[in-house]
């Protein structure tokens, strides 16, 4: 190994010159080579490209062509380099950097590219009459989507409901209580549970309800209770992790000062983890609040106002979209207008639930500290 | 206010395995009794066992009697919240409640048990609890900061007032300055000598030193080897222990010859 020691390993220490050189820096590639290699390197890339295209040897200038040629051109380019200057650990680093970085970016480019999409297309539509209208006799333009957030946002908070105490409760079970094969069941059915698909748990609702109130039934509760099914096990799942992060040594002093198990429970342990508990609820809300599926089967489609959940169909903005892109008039842009509008909201209300649940995590968050 | 505590024929096991066995021991009112022994002989799992606190773990228990004056804590029907109310404990890791303030830390084991207290008698008793821990100069500015802003000396004298504000019969020490620097050591000793006119204090121990300057009685723990149970060696006074000990392995110990 020691053959492969890069020069500075013998570079005298006290510093030969005026100017003292820190050995510890010494034989490594300054700060910004890797930056501007692969700023270079895309550029190079796309005069390639370019020229390419303008000889005619490949058609028509792609640019995503050119940003995957740059991207593994630098990958190696600096690997290469960093081999040859600062020796094989310093290139593995620089590589995986490189790898870790790609892998960031691939990651980031459907999202922000969902983002502007959604954005550039709602925008014409998100307008005062979107949020003041039903889509009761609108045929062609104007109308709005009033009726489907009311349905989405009713909708929702009944599954809330339903579904935090029960996941909640479930959870304290099988942190606090739980022991032997019931909580080992409970843990290996809420797995199963993560796994059903939507499109089941819709199904599942109707059935339910259609024992009680016949066939054909259409509600907005029978939607909550859908989504309800397909909440629960992301709430104890959550929960659970939560609860488990709590230090036992809380539990033993509060039970030392003969504090009863149930009060330690909730006195100390739930405020504990009161943080982390509302942080999984919001992404549980996050994740059923755009189903489509469940609700096209047991809440329906409706284009008037509906502000019961316990009677008549209810419009939801995920079967709104699905609707308007679906079934458009005359005039499709109109329609294509207001689905784009419509998943704007949507995105909206989930990312304002994601504020809101960051909000409320710091204002719970046990004061740390000094 | 103070309690004795006898001990018969007390084994402890965690599910199949015992980790102690064949303890016999008598602990004065207003004495503090020191248990020391190299680590793994089972004194902190006897010392839990005085208020109960041994069964939280899954699958421990214990067999033969434990009485506090003459009161057997594992007859049938014993209630271990009303034990624990009687005997506070203090742990080795300062453990405050991070969600309280250091008031409200005190107030825990009237808070937490959803008794009503009126505001005056509340801040009496925090400043008795805290004055008790030799703590009230150094926080009573900041009682509404929370407890884990305080340094690791601070946080554990604050465990000894809450434990204390619950006003128990027995206080139990696991370790309680192991994770302390010298300074905070004192002064948790110093506490423990003013605690004694008031309570019967048990304190745990590695520091041989600190049990020959705090302790009345020392009780000396040992193991023949792992797996096996831990046994009561020797219990005496604390002077006989260190100078003049009946058993040879007691001599060992006390001397640093091993542990």
């Amino acid at each position: 190994m020691t053959a492969t020691l890069p020069p500075r390993a013998a570079a005298d220490p006290q510093g030969a010159g005026p100017a003292r050189v820190n050995s510890y820096t010494s034989g490594k590639l300054p700060r910004w080579a890797a930056p501007a290699l692969t700023v270079a390197c895309l550029m190079g890339a796309i005069a390639v490209v370019a020229l390419l295209a303008a000889a005619g040897a490949i058609g028509e200038f792609s640019l995503v062509l050119a940003v995957i040629l740059g991207t593994v051109s630098a990958i190696a380019l600096i690997t290469t380099i960093s081999l040859i200057a600062e020796g094989r650990r310093a290139a593995t680093n620089r590589f995986m950097i490189a790898l870790v970085i790609t892998a960031f970016v691939v990651a980031l480019l459907p999202l922000v590219s969902v983002l502007s999409t959604v954005l550039v297309n709602g925008a014409p539509r998100f307008d005062l009459q979107f949020f003041t209208w039903s889509m009761r006799s609108v045929i062609g333009e104007g109308g709005g989507a009033l009726h489907a957030i009311v349905g989405t946002l009713q909708i929702t908070a009944w599954a809330t409901l339903i579904s935090v105490p029960i996941g909640l409760f479930a959870a304290i079970y099988l942190v606090e209580y739980g022991r032997g094969p019931l909580a080992r069941a409970i843990t290996f059915f809420v797995d199963v549970m993560t796994g059903i698909p939507s499109i089941v748990a819709g199904l599942f609702a109707y059935a339910l309800f259609a024992l009680i109130f016949g066939e054909g039934v259409r509600l907005g509760f029978a939607g909550s209770v859908a989504l309800s099914v397909l909440m629960i096990p992301v709430v104890v799942r959550s929960s659970e992790e939560m609860l488990k992060l709590v230090p036992n040594e809380l539990r033993e002093a509060a039970y030392a000062l003969g504090v009863p198990k149930w009060l330690t429970v909730v006195k100390v342990v739930l405020p504990t983890a009161a943080a982390g508990i509302i942080t999984g609820i919001t992404l549980a809300i996050a994740r059923v609040i755009g189903e489509t599926a469940p609700l096209l089967i047991v809440a329906g489609f409706t284009s008037s106002m509906n502000y019961n959940a316990f009677s008549e169909r209810m419009q939801s903005l995920p079967v709104f979209v699905y609707t308007q892109y679906a079934n458009p008039g005359t005039d499709v842009d109109v329609y294509l207008e207001r689905a784009w509008a419509g998943a704007l909201t949507l995105i909206i209300i989930v990312m304002a639930l994601n504020l809101i649940a960051r909000l409320i995590t710091r204002l719970f968050q046990p004061k740390a500290g000094r | 206010m103070s309690k004795r505590i006898e001990v018969r024929d007390l084994n402890v096991y965690y599910g199949k395995f015992k980790a102690v066995e064949d303890v016999n021991l008598t602990i004065e009112p207003r004495s503090v009794t020191a248990f020391i022994g190299p680590s793994g002989c089972g004194k902190s799992t006897f010392l839990r066992t005085i208020n109960r606190m041994h069964e939280v773990i899954p699958g421990a228990y214990v067999e033969g009697e434990v009485l506090v004056d003459g009161n057997n804590l594992y007859g049938k029907g014993v209630d271990p919240v009303l034990v624990r109310r009687q005997v506070g404990m203090v742990f080795q890791r300062p453990n405050p409640f991070p969600t309280m303030s250091i008031a409200d830390n005190v107030l825990a084991g009237v808070k937490l048990n959803n008794r009503r207290i009126a505001k005056s008698d509340a801040e009496a008793l925090v400043e008795k609890s805290l004055r008790g821990a030799n703590l009230w100069n150094e926080v009573k500015d900041r009682l509404d900061r929370p407890g884990s802003s305080l340094s690791g000396g601070q946080q554990q004298r604050l465990c000894i007032a809450r434990a204390i504000a619950v006003e128990p019969e027995v206080i139990l020490m696991d370790e309680p300055c192991s994770a302390l620097d010298p300074i905070s050591t004192l002064a948790i000793e110093d506490l423990i000598e003013e605690l004694k006119t008031d309570y019967t204090i048990v304190i745990v121990t590695h520091n041989m030193q600190q049990a020959s300057r705090v302790s009345d009685k020392t009780a000396f723990f040992n193991i023949a080897g792992t797996g096996m149970p831990g046994k009561l060696i020797e219990y005496d006074e604390t002077a006989t222990i260190f100078s003049n000990p009946a058993v040879k392995a007691t001599e060992d110990y006390v001397s640093g010859k091993f542990g």
